[in-house]
């Protein structure tokens, strides 16, 4: 919208943000905005100054601005990060690159399609399945600290999908199931209520699945709720292997997915 | 994906050098191989082993292996989950403990070949 090349100040920031219109153009384009620096602004500020007083054309995702929602994720300077929990100071006065997430199909400027997703979401089921239905009536399905401290870490992933965009096997290959649909699959694994482990096994002991993970770990190191997708993963690893030896060496044993 | 992907995060690049350490592993292998098939040539034998190339191999593969093994030391952790009631054990302490089996395995071998000289 401005004409002339914006500079930045002490008092200002520049962001170059990843345009892309597809009833207007058949490429995307990056737009320049110069932007008020505040010590307490993350990019989602600047980004939602852009929006309200620069160019309203600007499209993205965002919601609680805390760092619960999973939102806001977007690459800034080519490393995915909650745009609320990337700070301008971290940053200025050097110019702050923001781009869709990586290796998600881009709907228009900083929206991404998250269908695959969602999609292998549901393929790991990652949902409380009941050991044994039980009437309300009997009350609630109980569960120790103990318990639940051993789930309770993969129980924080957001859904941000910054994992994803960090992952270049994800990258080279969009059939892979991927960290957080892994690691969501291992809280319920995890969790003494759910009875769907074997279920689940089908999906993630696969060419797909954990199989196709070769332990970047830059997942983890992404991650903004200290899941630890990787560990995830790798626990799933050895769940698979211990029942892979059982199988062949007690075929006529009950198969047993022993969750860790 | 461009092939270069593996230059563009550090992150990225160390990954692929621990993966690339194991061609020293395998290489080093090789190289005992080498060595054993010698064994009938005292002066071949020292020949090979004096050899400039052989020894620069030597000196490049030797922090190739030691990388190798620390990465891998280092992330047993992540593999080895261990409850004690609501907590883990401590990721140090099982990395520690491998670390202990690393150092007691190689005393039993120098035992070994000091049984020999």
């Amino acid at each position: 919208m401005a004409a002339s090349e914006p500079t930045p100040s002490d008092k200002t920031v520049v962001l170059e943000v990843f345009r892309y219109r597809p009833e207007e153009e058949e490429e995307p384009t990056f737009q320049r905005y110069e932007v008020p620096y505040f010590e307490d602004w993350v990019v989602l500020d600047a980004l939602n100054h852009i929006k309200d007083e620069i160019d309203g054309t600007l499209s993205f995702r965002w919601s609680c601005r805390m760092g619960v929602c999973g939102s806001c994720g977007m690459m800034v300077n080519g490393d995915p990060k909650l745009t609320c929990a990337a700070f301008l100071r971290d940053y200025h006065p050097a110019t702050i690159r923001v781009e869709p997430l990586n290796y998600f199909p881009v709907v228009r400027d900083l929206v991404i399609n998250m269908e695959d997703f969602l999609e292998k979401m549901t393929e790991v089921k990652a949902w409380l399945v009941p050991k044994e239905e039980k009437p309300v009536s009997e009350g609630e399905y109980r569960q120790t600290p103990a318990e639940l401290a051993k789930y309770k870490q993969f129980s924080m992933c957001i859904n941000c999908m910054l994992c994803y965009s960090a992952c270049p096997v994800y990258g080279q290959n969009q059939s892979f199931l991927g960290p957080a649909a892994i690691a969501l699959a291992q809280r319920y694994n995890l969790d003494s209520r759910d009875g769907a482990t074997e279920e689940r096994a089908d999906v993630i002991f696969s060419h797909e699945g954990i199989w196709e993970c070769t332990f970047v770990g830059d997942c983890t190191r992404v991650c903004p709720k200290n899941v630890d997708p990787a560990g995830a993963i790798q626990q799933a690893k050895v769940s698979a292997t211990e029942d892979w030896y059982r199988s062949v060496l007690v075929p006529w044993g009950k198969r047993n997915v022993k969750s860790t | 994906m461009p092939s270069t992907w593996w230059l563009k995060r550090k992150s990225y690049f160390m990954f692929m050098v621990r993966e690339l350490t194991c061609l020293f592993v395998g290489g080093y292998a090789l190289f005992l191989l080498i060595l054993v098939s010698q064994l009938n040539d005292a002066d071949g034998f020292a020949a090979l082993l004096k050899n400039p190339l052989v020894i620069v191999l030597q000196v490049i593969a030797l922090p190739m292996v030691l990388y190798h093994t620390v990465t891998w030391l280092n992330l047993t952790p992540k593999v080895l989950v261990i409850w004690r009631g609501e907590s883990r054990v401590s990721p140090v302490l099982i990395a520690a403990a491998h670390y202990l089996a690393w150092l007691v395995v190689s005393v039993i071998i120098l035992w070994i070949v000091s049984m020999y000289r």
